[in-house]
């Protein structure tokens, strides 16, 4: 049984965890006795080239729809399509936020289930079957579909696998729904704030809601300095315009391993995790003892940041100098 | 203009979620809290009624979930909704997401409104896929995530983050909107508003209510059987301080990071 999987794109590139997806689901489909075929919507920068090299990870064949890039219901209509009408029972899903909107659409389109954050696909007795950590990563379920099923992967979860083959291109005319097409790109991808370089510090500094306020920051910087490395950032203060786009780190930012990182004022919610916990080492100052960011730090400091980064950075310093 | 926000009863971020072992499904014994995400919805309804742009003539919270989910509608009506909708039946336990947004959107034909809005997740379950499941049947366009909205008559500009940065995206009315917690912050109930919520008025409806198909809801009616739950590979506890003596504390840091060759 053949598999569908989407990919993502964003100005002539396909995105890392959609090499991912494809990947992953050439391996299920290779286990269900069929072959993975990618998907992919937007414009004129879909050539024949770039689609080409999904085969490298696995795709045998990528479908070229014309249609908005960067908006979930346009895929939905796509995908929903070929479901439906061309006998594809599943579709895979790369970890970010455009996935989880177009797998829950089309999992209503084509009447099927969803399992989201999933880390790992395997086939059992014919039947795709997808893991998935919940409660805050303290147990992993499994999850069987009755029919259609789709799988939206967690952020890095799937593993890009790159060999030598190329796929085929096929072009696939579709109609939009008529509410796929009352909602317009108007801006994609604006960058906020500066342009900063965090993935290759040795050391980063990353700094969340706890902080207070924008100026919470300084210290952050400071510390940084002290270390050598560069200063990251949570979502949640990103997106109130205490620090700028370039140096968040999870679901819709990067992704980091650096050799320290060190969290400041930051609860550890899934979406940062996902973003930083290859780090070979984690440190994490928080006032709240039972922040879900100590369940996966290697040294926990429960207190007040406030008090500890100067302090901290005054010592690093003075260990430096001696 | 018409508003209706979904709302979800979940545990307090103090009880230990925990997973019945007898029916795979969540325990939502410890329950009593209005999800915190779905206030930045009901704030943000209340801020384009008050911002005057377009009349808004009611706002709708709408919940499913068990007799104590009227909790979570108290709630929102004392954060400024109207009245309540509680779709409520012993059918409906074990609705995967899928059936979930179905039985949802069902209720939301009969209101008609003009603006769906929710919270971007809730703080239970961890997905952020309702409004998108919403928003197919109700065959209206959707986006998550929304941290900026600004209406307009008959249609919102809308600014989120997404992979590749910021993005702004024109929605028309009527639209599934979920907001995330970047949007506003949210207000405080008063006393009064708090007293007063009871007495807001309460429909309460069951699959037949709501005119439902009985089989596409409940662990009947959804596609996806959880089960098998196991522990995650075991990782080491991490070393914890808890900070009496900042010097000592600072003193202690320095050394783990000195003999890890970090500094």
């Amino acid at each position: 049984m053949n598999v569908l999987v989407y990919a993502l794109h964003n100005d002539g590139a396909i995105n890392k965890n959609s090499l991912g997806a494809v990947s992953a689901a050439a391996k299920a489909a290779s286990d269900l006795g069929g072959e993975a075929h990618a998907v992919l919507v937007g414009g004129d920068d879909l050539t024949d080239e770039l689609l080409g090299t999904l085969g490298a990870f696995g795709a045998t064949k990528v479908y070229r729809v014309k249609g908005p890039e960067g908006l979930a219901q346009p895929v939905v209509d796509a995908m929903g399509t070929l479901m439906n009408d061309h006998g594809y029972d599943y579709a895979v899903f790369g970890g970010g936020l455009l996935g989880f909107e177009i797998g829950a659409g089309l999992a209503a389109r084509v009447g099927g289930g969803v399992t989201m954050e999933v880390t790992g696909i395997a086939v059992e007795d014919g039947k795709l079957v997808a893991e998935r950590p919940i409660l805050g990563d303290s147990s992993i379920s499994t999850s069987r579909y009755k029919g259609k099923g789709i799988v939206i992967g967690r952020l890095n979860a799937f593993e890009a696998q790159e060999s030598g083959a190329t796929a085929a291109v096929e072009d696939l005319e579709i109609e939009l729904s008529d509410f796929s097409t009352r909602a317009r790109m108007v801006k994609r991808g604006e960058q906020r704030g500066a342009d900063v370089n965090i993935e290759d510090a040795k050391s980063l500094v990353a700094g969340g809601r706890g902080l207070g306020n924008k100026e919470g920051f300084e210290a952050l910087e400071d510390l940084a300095g002290a270390l050598g490395g560069a200063v990251a950032a949570t979502r949640a203060v990103v997106d109130a315009g205490w620090y700028p786009y370039a140096a968040q780190i999870g679901q819709t930012g990067k992704t980091v391993a650096p050799k320290l990182y060190l969290a400041a004022g930051i609860s550890g919610a899934i979406q940062h995790k996902v973003g930083m916990q290859a780090s070979e080492n984690i440190v994490a100052i928080n006032k709240d003892a039972n922040a879900p960011i100590f369940e996966f730090s290697d040294l926990g400091i429960v207190g007040d940041l406030n008090k500890i980064v100067p302090k901290l950075t005054e010592a690093i310093k003075a260990k430096k100098g001696s | 203009m018409k508003i209706c926000v979904l709302v979800k009863e979940v545990p307090d971020a103090a009880v230990e979620k925990r997973i019945d072992p007898q029916t795979g499904r969540m325990d939502r014994s410890g329950e009593r809290n209005l999800n915190p995400y779905d206030t930045h919805a009901i704030e943000a309804a209340m801020q384009v009624k008050e911002g005057g742009v377009v009349p808004v003539e009611e706002i709708v919270a709408v919940t499913m979930g068990p007799d104590t989910a009227v909790r979570a509608l108290h709630k929102a009506v004392s954060l400024g909704a109207d009245r309540s909708v509680h779709l409520s039946d012993p059918a409906l336990s074990g609705s995967d997401v899928a059936a979930t947004g179905y039985a949802l959107a069902g209720v939301l034909e009969r209101e008609s409104p003009d603006l769906v809005l929710l919270g971007q997740q809730s703080d239970d379950g961890e997905c952020y896929t309702i409004g998108a499941v919403v928003a197919e049947h109700l065959r209206m366009p959707s986006l998550t995530q929304v941290i900026k909205m600004d209406v307009a008559e008959g249609t919102l500009t809308c600014e989120r983050q997404a992979e590749y940065g910021y993005d702004t995206v024109e929605v028309d009315l009527p639209a599934v909107i979920s907001v995330g917690d970047a949007i506003n912050e949210p207000r405080y109930p008063s006393l009064k508003a708090i007293m007063g919520a009871k007495k807001k008025p309460l429909e309460t409806l069951d699959v037949a209510g709501a005119g439902l198909d009985a089989t596409r809801v409940g662990a009947e009616g959804s596609q996806v059987d959880c089960g098998e739950f196991k522990a995650p590979p075991a990782k080491a506890g991490g070393t914890i301080i808890e900070d009496e003596d900042t010097s000592a504390t600072v003193d202690q840091i320095v050394a783990w990071l000195d003999e890890r060759k970090l500094i």
